[in-house]
């Protein structure tokens, strides 16, 4: 089949209520009730999941990687924004 | 009600589900896509799986010491007990389908009336089977909408199939005379219960799928007599020449 005809959509899986929806893969399929029923068959066989969510791949929009440098290098240097300069009381506990 | 008739009915529900499941294995490495490809190499686990429960409890009530393989790969054709539908070649896509839809139509209420039976192990085969029939009628389904509202090709076909399979439909309906004493003594369904759920589901598919029912000229039968089409034998020779060659081998 051709991709015209099948096009890609985006598989996400539960995998214990409470947890978020994660990126797994994806699959081809003609539309949204097929792409979730082969979400199912093709992730989800070994009892990975408790929720599938599918989307057109055409449906996101993603950074272009020709920018990386203005988006993502100027936070490199902001290391003040990593909570590690902080002294946590014991009385805290976990965070 | 008797051993004898116990047995005889979970040989043939694990016959009917085992060469079901050796039919839809055969499309492993050749669906039309890798998605559809692991999807029917599902659909035939979930069968094979429910046919090991039933040749694990045909082996328990026969007493006689042979085991679920024992059952499975060394009994020729005419010992077979499946109903002649799930015999019949895989086809194409739309075949395989349409098949599959039009048997577990059938199995899905019909284990959903099992769960009742008055044998505790039949009930249990059942509670576990029947979710798995859901999604098979699902998934089936969803196949025979889009490839009898398709294309043109996918319609010709889809009513090709339907054409071919309509004839072993009956059988699927009918009771030996060991099965309707498990029915009167509430260990078995009754098959022709069933018929409105079925005729239910099917008729909903086929009317979403633009398609009518097809009028099956004859019916065939035969199968849990022993009495098969040509296609047993062959398929039997693929699935058992394993087993036959190295007996008791393991992996």
């Amino acid at each position: 089949m051709t991709q015209a005809l099948t096009p890609l959509w985006e598989v996400f899986i539960r995998s214990r209520s409470g947890m978020p929806h994660r990126h797994c893969g994806s699959v081809h399929a003609a539309d949204a009730t097929l792409a979730l029923q082969a979400a199912r068959d093709v992730y989800t066989r070994r009892g990975e999941s408790v929720s599938i969510w599918v989307m057109p791949s055409s449906a996101i929009i993603a950074s272009d990687p020709a920018e990386k440098d203005e988006l993502f290098e100027p936070t490199g240097t902001k290391i003040y924004r990593h909570p590690t300069f902080y002294d946590v009381p014991d009385e805290v506990g976990h965070m | 009600m008797s051993d004898q008739d116990t047995f005889a009915f979970a040989l043939a529900l694990a016959d009917d589900t085992l060469v079901l499941g050796h039919r839809l294995s055969e499309w492993s490495s050749k669906a039309p896509t890798l998605e559809e490809d692991i999807a029917l190499s599902n659909l035939g686990l979930d069968v094979i799986g429910q046919a090991r429960l039933f040749y694990q409890l045909a082996a328990r009530l026969e007493g006689k010491g042979r085991d679920e393989d024992k059952l499975a790969y060394f009994r020729d054709a005419p010992e077979f007990r499946n109903v002649l539908l799930v015999e019949l070649p895989r086809g194409d896509f739309a075949f395989t389908m349409g098949r599959q839809l039009v048997v577990t139509a059938f199995l899905h209420p019909y284990y959903a009336a099992m769960t009742r039976s008055t044998v505790p192990d039949f009930a249990e085969i059942a509670a576990k089977a029947v979710k798995e029939m859901a999604y098979h009628v699902r998934h089936s389904a969803e196949w025979v909408i889009r490839l009898g509202d398709g294309t043109e090709e996918s319609r010709r076909r889809m009513i090709a199939a339907l054409d071919a399979l309509w004839p072993y439909v009956g059988e699927l309906f009918e009771m030996t005379v060991g099965e309707r004493r498990l029915v009167a003594s509430g260990a078995a369904p009754d098959r022709a219960a069933i018929r409105p759920d079925w005729d239910a589901t099917i008729d909903r598919v086929l009317r979403e799928a633009g398609l009518s029912r097809p009028t099956a000229a004859q019916n065939k039968t035969g199968g849990r007599s022993g009495r098969h089409s040509e296609h047993l034998v062959p398929m039997l020779a693929e699935m058992q020449e394993l087993a036959r060659a190295h007996p008791g081998a393991t992996w």
